[in-house]
């Protein structure tokens, strides 16, 4: 009965007031599945652990794109016709000449998968950033405006949630012809709807805070107030976003790279790799294997620093 | 014997800093029919409190009672499922907001009916006959109308009438409420709280009553328990509490409000020097020290308060947890300073 | 720090006389203040209309306590949020000194009024150090050097009972009461002539309470500030106030001074909610008001006075007309209500 519910009462701050504060001092979102995860297993420490295991993979990332040319041992173009198909080191057959083995056109798969990363990277940070400049735009002016200016971009939101974005994006790419840079804006043009999502309904709520009425009071300009005292506290909530989205752009492009209409070959993208070793996946199954892998770590270890970056980030400190 | 009988009561709470002592270790008892306040600041454990009376502390909470006995029964030996059976039928509670406490997806028949028949008490249709007797007894008209409605359908007042209402249902002889008046307009409040009172003593259920505002509680109150960092630091019978403050921080309390006619206005108000110590970690000594105006001017001996003191009886019912309860300050009756 | 005294930034741009004395006036004067919502609607259909504030008229004396009282959803807030311009009124004028804030500017208005909110939980920016919260006003208006700036920031912490190491922290590290002084201080730097404390200590524990309020009697003395002070606790008003406006749904119920309010309230809401106030009496208990609880949408007001469905008083001359405000008389309150006791 009366038990049955909520226990969250709080004692004698203001009722009201008191319960908004908390919800406006948090970012609204909830801890992710991993995070839940982590700290399941960790306890409090879950946290810094994620953290610390997104921090290293996508830190390492970053290295080995950074200086791809010197950690490749071959050049990722060079084709050896002669060594097509050589299995990696720890197969029967392999060599520590190629450590990944070759493809089927004899390039160092080791080699391609290093300066693969430099794309997968690129792709997913540039998109992100593009898209995060135009949903957070469209999301704070809805948010923070209300009545008709919110109802206009809601619209705009509802139409582009409506659109199916693989579908789109290779129609688009068909259109255009597929290349890095199509890739990248494509995806920046497509992904922008949970940032906007996102910032409108935390902006939402800051609109009321009082700190923004207070510096409305003061005759602060709008730019002022929607980068000065908004974007702040929304920015731990987009983090968390930028990290969904890099992670998305970057299945994004091996998925268009795999339906030939991402990436060009002879360029290393993980994508064209799966789908270049699809033919041989019953008998070499490392080919597609290997990228897959790579993928999957980046795009995990990327979650992870979301996680961890956002708790950290919360206001009010975990000090 | 008292209906329900607390003795050293502590919640714990694992934080990351260490172990968070929300109560430590109060004794509290309840006769039949009692008005028992709870009163304290944010923070002071009286929310924790209830709600480890109630069972419903979150998971991660520890509780240990030296006693915990409702009704000659020990809550600490029930299983989970006979204490999920004592709740709701002979303990039940009142939550400060009855727009989060209401399930908004049910009508209020459904949540006003469905403890009475969990608990077996009769069938649908006594339940339902009781549900509009007693929302009729709240003051809400067209009562059986208002079953099937929902709870966004009501202000704030008639909700928190349901609520009581529906604490009601099983006629329990132990009522928690919990700040059920902080988020009501004043005369909201009045009207509830008198509501209160009175089915309070018509039905002689026993009611805690968990407030910040010391004007309710000189109102409604029989009995009176003071809160400060997880502690009972004085309990008294009203009248004596109020005329014969004994804790330096009940006295303070008691100053810090304006009251009409005693307190010139625009004077100075007295107020309470310094914040609440953390209650991370062991916490020795008195909990009031730092903020204590005997010790502030060097009224006694300091020394003393670094010991922890007990739950003294001063006269009659009247106990406090100081060592210089009796000092001739404390037996001043707590006026504020009346120079301008 | 020329701007700092300015007083002249409203006249010059509202144009209005140069020879008005500025001491009979009141500091701040409400003229028939409106307020119209639009409830609910979108981009292409239409919402209801919710009248929040209806011809609200005060006047505030320079250098007083102007206590205004009543429940949630009378326009208590609305009315506040028009006075710091963060609505723009449907009707009725603000005046300043005398003068109509017409469309003086928002920064202009800012020099003049200043907010201190209810919750200073929500009312200072998680993210800001409170030297930039405190410091934000100068810096917006572009008054002084960043040395100065940090001068007179100092200065106002030392003035509000703030350690200086203040400064350096994050909201979130503070109390509520050192949260609502951070509050204070932000309102005070730029030394306004009027302060609008909207439900100051509501969301404070009442030892924390009674540290603001003789901080806030303090500063009203030293910079002799007008107050408007918007609360729902009477104990804490009868303490601060000078004079006292009573709104319910919208509108001004009664305003007098506070001895005229609190001993010989006129209207039946005043009497209901002096009534309903719990003092700590024991023995007393709880006062039977005989006020129905059924609090009237104000987006569809009671017809006549819009408290009869509530009043023990009301007869059938209520449901059909509205009572006005009487006019003020020697002794007596202003009241709105037919049956008005003498």
């Amino acid at each position: 009965m009366t038990v049955s519910t909520s226990t969250t009462s709080r004692a004698s701050r203001a009722p009201a007031a008191g319960g908004r504060a908390r919800a406006l001092s948090e970012v609204p979102l909830p801890p992710t599945a991993w995070s839940r995860v982590t700290r399941k297993v960790f306890g409090h420490r879950g946290l810094a652990i994620g953290l610390a295991i997104g921090l290293v993979c996508v830190g390492l990332a970053v290295l080995i794109a950074l200086f791809a040319p010197l950690l490749a041992p071959h050049d990722p173009y060079f084709q050896d016709i002669s060594n097509r198909m050589v299995p990696p080191v720890w197969h029967d057959k392999g060599s520590w000449t190629h450590v990944l083995g070759t493809d089927k056109l004899g390039r160092d798969y080791l080699s391609r998968l290093i300066y693969g990363t430099r794309i997968s990277l690129t792709i997913g940070l540039v998109a992100a950033l593009i898209s995060g400049v135009i949903g957070t735009t469209l999301g704070v002016l809805a948010g923070y405006f209300g009545g008709r200016v919110d109802a206009f971009i809601s619209y705009i939101i509802t139409t582009r949630l409506a659109m199916p974005v693989v579908l789109v994006a290779l129609a688009l790419a068909s259109l255009t012809g597929g290349s890095l840079t199509t890739v990248i804006v494509l995806l920046g043009l497509l992904l922008w709807d949970r940032f906007a999502v996102v910032s409108r309904s935390v902006t939402q709520q800051l609109r009321d805070a009082e700190y923004v009425y207070a510096a409305r009071t003061l005759g602060c300009s709008l730019p002022y107030i929607l980068v000065r005292e908004v974007l702040p506290n929304i920015a731990g909530a987009l983090i968390v976003v930028i990290t969904l989205e890099m992670a998305h752009a970057i299945l994004l492009e091996a998925t268009l790279s795999f339906l030939g209409m991402g990436v060009q070959p002879p360029l290393p993208s993980w994508g064209l790799m799966v789908a270049e070793g699809k033919a041989y996946m019953f008998f070499q199954p490392w080919v597609i294997a290997i990228p897959g892998v790579a993928l999957f770590v980046l795009v995990l270890a990327i979650n992870l620093l979301g996680d961890g970056l956002r708790d950290l980030n919360a206001p009010g400190g975990r000090h | 014997m008292p209906l329900l009988d607390v003795q050293d009561l502590r919640v714990d709470l694992p934080v990351e800093a260490g172990t968070l002592h929300a109560v430590r270790g109060i004794d509290l008892s309840v006769e039949r029919g009692e008005m028992l306040c709870l009163v304290g600041e944010s923070g002071c454990g009286k929310s924790m409190t209830s709600l480890a009376l109630m069972g419903l502390l979150p998971r991660r909470a520890r509780l240990s009672a030296g006693r915990l006995d409702f009704d000659g029964e020990s809550l600490t030996a029930l299983s989970e499922r006979r204490r999920g059976q004592l709740r709701g039928r002979r303990m039940a509670m009142i939550f400060q907001e009855p727009m989060t406490a209401l399930n908004p997806a049910y009508t209020l028949g459904n949540q006003l009916c469905e403890a009475f028949l969990r608990h077996r008490l009769g069938n649908r249709r006594q339940a339902r006959e009781r549900a509009i007797e007693l929302l009729e007894r709240v003051g809400i008209s067209a009562a059986a109308e208002r079953l099937a409605q929902y709870p966004h359908q009501l202000s704030g007042g008639l909700r928190q009438r349901v609520m009581i209402a529906m604490a009601l249902m099983c006629d329990p002889d132990l009522i928690i409420a919990d700040e059920p008046t902080t988020a009501l307009d004043v005369t909201i409040q009045a009207q509830i709280l008198r509501l209160l009172r009175d089915l309070q003593q018509e039905m002689g259920t026993a009611v805690i009553f968990i407030t910040h505002d010391l004007g309710v509680v000189a109102r409604i109150a029989d009995r009176v328990a003071v809160m400060y960092a997880g502690e009972v630091i004085e309990t008294a019978l009203t009248q004596a509490l109020y005329a014969n403050p004994s804790h330096p921080y009940t006295r303070g309390l008691l100053s810090c409000i304006p009251a009409p006619g005693k307190t010139p206005p625009g004077s100075r108000l007295q107020a309470i020097p310094g914040v609440v110590p953390s209650l991370v970690g062991e916490v020795e000594g008195c909990a009031f020290r730092n903020r204590c105006p005997l010790v502030r001017e060097g009224e006694v001996d300091a020394a003393r308060c670094e010991h922890t003191p007990e739950l003294r009886r001063l006269t009659g019912d009247h106990q406090a947890r100081c060592h210089y309860a009796e000092h001739r300050a404390a037996t001043r009756v707590a006026q504020p300073e009346l120079s301008p | 720090m020329n701007a700092l005294s300015s007083r002249g930034a409203l006249a010059d741009q509202a144009g209005a006389g140069p020879d008005t004395d500025i001491d009979t006036m009141p500091a701040l004067e409400l003229c028939a203040l409106s307020k119209r919502y639009t409830l609910g609607g979108g981009l292409f259909k239409r919402g209801r209309a919710l009248q929040a504030v209806s011809e609200v008229s005060l006047a505030i004396p320079r250098g007083q306590v102007m206590g205004l009282v009543g429940e949630s959803g009378c326009g208590k807030s609305t009315l506040a949020k028009m006075l710091l311009g963060l609505a723009t009124p449907s009707a009725g004028e603000v005046r300043v000194d005398g003068r109509p804030l017409g469309d003086a500017g928002q920064k202009a208005l800012a020099r003049h009024i200043q907010p201190i909110f209810q919750d200073p939980y929500s009312s200072l920016n998680p993210r800001k150090r409170v030297a930039a919260i405190v410091e934000l006003p100068l810096r917006v208006h572009g008054i002084g050097t960043p040395r100065e700036r940090a001068q007179r920031v100092a200065e106002t912490l030392d003035l509000v009972g703030l350690p200086q190491r203040a400064a350096a922290q994050f909201p979130g590290q503070l109390s509520g009461g050192q949260r609502q002084r951070v509050a204070i201080a932000r309102a005070l730097i730029m030394r306004p002539d009027i302060v609008i404390c909207d439900e100051p200590t509501s969301a404070l524990d009442v030892s924390v309470q009674a540290q603001i309020l003789n901080l806030l009697l303090d500063l009203k003395q030293e910079f002799g500030l007008t107050y408007l002070f918007i609360s729902h606790d009477l104990a804490v008003v009868e303490h601060l106030v000078d004079r006292v406006a009573v709104m319910y749904l919208g509108r001004i119920v009664e305003e007098g001074s506070r001895k005229q309010i609190f001993a010989a309230p006129r209207h039946p809401y005043t009497q209901a909610l002096l009534a309903s106030a719990l003092t700590p009496e024991p023995g007393l208990g709880v006062p039977d008001i005989g006020l129905g609880d059924v609090m009237p949408d104000p987006s569809n007001p009671p017809s006549g006075c819009a408290f009869h469905p509530r009043c023990p008083k009301a007869q059938a001359l209520c449901r059909e007309s509205r009572p006005t405000l009487t006019a003020e008389t020697t002794g007596v309150s202003r009241a709105a209500c037919h049956f008005a006791s003498a």
